[in-house]
């Protein structure tokens, strides 16, 4: 969380010092990073360039985005990957330089266990009201079924009472 | 003077939608016949008046009229023909004007097609609307005039934005906002019914097919806005969890609740109260998204600061029309007390089991998509929510839905018993499971996202099937075919399309192949049993654009199959390079190629070549859904609304 902190100012100067956010470049974005002969190594750069985002794009991960700033991202990533690093290395890496808002996995702290966990407690929540009601009903109909409705339900069919 | 003309026709329209959302009520009300009937010419009119004020409007996009400031910023006098027509929507004040457009042409429908209804009824569902019409009217002519006149007059105008030069997004807004603007219908029945104090299941009956319309446009428009997001961007993906996509999206996934929520209604009665409150949530988020895309909050809270008039405009509408109907819903919701019963196992319940999970995935959406804008506000640091947060919540939650799916179609209403299919449950399950698990042994590697997606996709699949043999596979299926109601095949129809999309998604994702390549003219790079081969660039002159195309020749197993052409294409006016990627698609796969930046100003280029299999069932899905969406309401018994239906159709007599 501290290290968040003290980057957002840096994160906002940036932004502020590019001059605006970059609004969805339609141009792909490419750079002729060699290909990694380990295809463990490809697939953990292709899964960060996917979960980092550009900090100065409007909404747009390192893989898709043009800004210079994704460019040597993607260099520094790549550059760590082929260094042989861990994800959690690269990702701890890029949030001690960027602060959170670098990852488009938000990580599970206290500030966000609202956000990872409210659905799901939402999700049992409805159950339990749910289950709750069908206990309810099957209670209620036993009761009305058991006193006057059942007699009269008798009566009116012309059967005899079944206490009788 | 054309644009005047216009611009006075739109005050009058202001106008007209002022006296129809108060006459018809306040007749509603007292009793008064003369204005309880006034609606529905009023709304004729509305639509009159509003048609007029757009045409004005594309008649000065076509004649190039750039003492029009909306014009000038959105339009060249080179550009082609069809892009005027659509870049009448290509900014924040023309899709206002083209949300009026379509919101006076669904009144019409209404006013048209509700002859059977009772008077009293279509009047105040179209004084409803006319209400919301007067409020996006006032947010036009007050905050975004699309007619107001720029001074001095430029020479030449700033063009279209690029991305929006091209088919699929000429025609992308019109279908979001027929389906956006279509949930005013069931949120004003809703209203109308709130304001009555009654809810029979005739109302149900006249709002269903309704919100299945809008719905099936609803699911077109994001199903296009995913494809040219797919072919114009150059980035290969369908889908990216953006605020935007999840503004759309939130609506789609109540209007969703709200259908299957409609039909329990309809048929038997039950979730009345909460019927009502879907279609208010719809609308209402409905709203939103059109609100959001356009203001740029969700960029930044701050973006409200740049423009306080519309934000504030915005802020005081919403809350008027989302509080004003939730208030309305809290006094009159005890009056909707739904007395019907149902058992466990019944349709009922997997219809309500539906209506959670959709409910919970998009309390999900909302939550990922404002959490990131409360923490900044909260300044409790600022955090991005993007593609992994909304697929591993989907991917969870999504999971059992399809099995409910399956299991809600086979189940009878009121009360069922397992065991009556348990049999056929227990063949399908297995059989799907069975095939879930073998089949990615078949594909490139193992991976079990993908053995629960085809076993969760087929099993929908296989289920809607056996609904459709129950209906016709026991002989004489021409006869079979006419007596079954057409809302049977459209729920057939649009479950099996949930099934291919699913599978078209977790096939699309585990075994796309996507590289980014450096390549010289002679080059050739393979990709399984693909080879394609580098030809060199050529300079290709466009109407308004320049561009650079590259050649490139696809063998497969050394045979060629096509010639694929991407482009870079660089506007002149605007100045932007755009991708314009080369596609050749397939029922199984989509070769994709785009062409990035030529490195280091040499002859080589960086390109991106994408294998894509099973990409366009991503897209077949989402049409079948809408197909389903449009069988459903075509049902014949939606037709014979008239006084014969018996007992439940009840004349409703002015109360005072």
């Amino acid at each position: 969380m501290h290290a968040a902190r003290q980057f957002v100012p840096k994160i906002k100067m940036l932004v502020i010092l590019l001059g605006m956010l970059t609004v969805a470049h339609a141009a792909v974005a490419l750079d002729s990073l060699p290909q990694f002969q380990d295809s463990e190594k490809q697939q953990l750069y292709d899964q960060l360039i996917r979960e980092l985002r550009c900090l100065v794009c409007q909404n747009q991960n390192l893989m898709d985005s043009n800004a210079d700033l994704a460019t040597d991202l993607r260099r520094k990533t790549h550059e760590m990957v082929g260094q042989g690093q861990e994800y959690d290395q690269i990702v701890d890496f890029m949030v001690n330089r960027y602060g959170n808002f670098v990852l488009y996995r938000p990580p599970v702290n206290p500030a966000t266990f609202a956000l990872w966990g409210l659905p799901f407690a939402c999700l049992v929540l409805v159950a339990l009201i749910v289950a709750h009601y069908f206990r309810r009903q099957a209670t209620a109909s036993e009761v009305i079924l058991s006193t006057e409705s059942l007699h009269q339900a008798n009566r009116l069919l012309g059967e005899s009472d079944p206490e009788s | 003077m054309i644009p005047e003309l216009g611009h006075f026709s739109l005050i009058i329209a202001l106008s007209m939608a002022f006296l129809l959302s108060l006459l018809p009520l306040i007749g509603a009300y007292r009793g008064i016949v003369t204005w309880i009937v006034f609606a529905r010419p009023a709304a004729v009119a509305q639509l009159c008046l509003v048609g007029f004020a757009y045409l004005c409007l594309t008649w000065s996009f076509l004649n190039n009229d750039f003492s029009v400031a909306y014009v000038a910023n959105h339009s060249n006098t080179h550009l082609p023909l069809i892009y005027k027509i659509s870049g009448v929507w290509g900014g924040h004040e023309g899709s206002l004007l083209l949300w009026i457009l379509i919101l006076s042409g669904w009144m019409v429908a209404v006013a048209c097609l509700s002859k059977s209804i009772p008077a009293i009824l279509s009047s105040r569902v179209l004084a409803v609307m006319g209400l919301i019409s007067v409020g996006f009217m006032l947010f036009t002519l007050f905050t975004s005039n699309p007619f107001e006149r720029l001074y001095p007059m430029p020479i030449e105008g700033r063009d279209l934005n690029p991305l929006l030069q091209d088919i699929g997004l000429a025609v992308h807004p019109p279908m979001l906002y027929l389906g956006y603007v279509g949930f005013s219908v069931p949120f004003a029945f809703a209203v109308a019914a709130l304001l009555e104090g009654r809810l029979d299941s005739a109302w149900a009956r006249w709002t269903r097919p309704w919100a299945n319309i809008a719905w099936m446009f609803l699911t077109l428009g994001i199903a296009l806005g995913s494809w040219w997001a797919y072919y114009e961007l150059g980035w290969g993906g369908w889908w990216f969890w953006d605020p935007v996509e999840n503004a759309s999206f939130m609506p789609w996934l109540i209007g969703t609740a709200l259908i299957h929520s409609l039909a329990a209604t309809e048929k038997r009665g039950v979730f009345k109260a909460w019927t009502v409150l879907l279609a208010v949530l719809a609308f209402s988020l409905s709203l939103l998204g059109t609100f959001l895309v356009r203001s740029g909050v969700l960029v930044s809270v701050h973006a409200f600061a740049t423009d306080p008039a519309r934000g504030l405009f915005i802020l005081i509408f919403l809350s008027v029309v989302v509080g004003g109907s939730l208030l309305l819903y809290a006094f009159r919701t005890q009056r909707l007390v739904s007395t019907v019963r149902f058992g466990l196992i019944s349709r009922e319940t997997s219809l309500l089991v539906n209506n959670i999970f959709f409910g919970i995935l998009c309390f999900s959406v909302l939550l990922g998509t404002l959490y990131p804008l409360i923490l900044d506000a909260l300044d409790l640091g600022k955090i991005s929510v993007g593609p992994p947060y909304f697929d591993f919540i989907f991917s969870l939650i999504g999971t059992p839905l399809l099995a409910f799916a399956g299991l809600g179609m086979l189940l009878h209403w009121k009360h069922d018993m397992l065991s009556r299919i348990s049999i056929r449950l227990l063949v399908c399950a297995l059989g799907c499971l069975a095939c879930g698990l073998l089949l990615p042994l078949f594909l490139p590697f193992y991976s079990v996202a993908v053995a629960i997606g085809l076993t969760g996709g087929g099993l929908v699949i296989i289920m809607s099937g056996s609904v459709l043999f129950d209906r016709l596979g026991k002989g004489r299926v021409l006869a079979r075919l006419r007596t079954t109601p057409c809302s049977i095949f459209g729920m057939i129809v649009a479950h099996m399309g949930v099934g291919v999309f699913v599978i078209g998604v977790v096939i699309t994702t585990a075994y796309s192949i996507e590289r980014d390549v450096r390549m010289e003219p002679g080059d050739s790079y393979s990709i399984g049993p693909y080879r394609f081969d580098f030809e060199g660039t050529a300079e290709v002159p466009g109407p308004n654009y320049r561009s650079i195309m590259g050649m490139f020749d696809v063998y497969r197993d050394n045979e060629k199959i096509t010639r694929m052409k991407p482009e870079k294409r660089f506007y002149l006016i605007q100045d932007n390079p755009m991708t314009e990627a080369a596609i050749s698609p397939g029922f199984t796969r989509d070769l994709y190629i785009a062409l990035g930046e030529p490195i280091e100003s040499g002859p080589a280029w960086a390109v991106r070549i994408h294998y894509k299999p099973f990409v366009r069932w991503i897209w077949l899905g989402a049409l079948m859904m809408a197909m389903g969406g449009l069988l459903g309401a075509a049902d014949k018994r939606y037709r014979k609304l008239g006084g014969r239906i018996s007992g439940e159709f009840i004349p409703v007599r002015p109360d005072g």
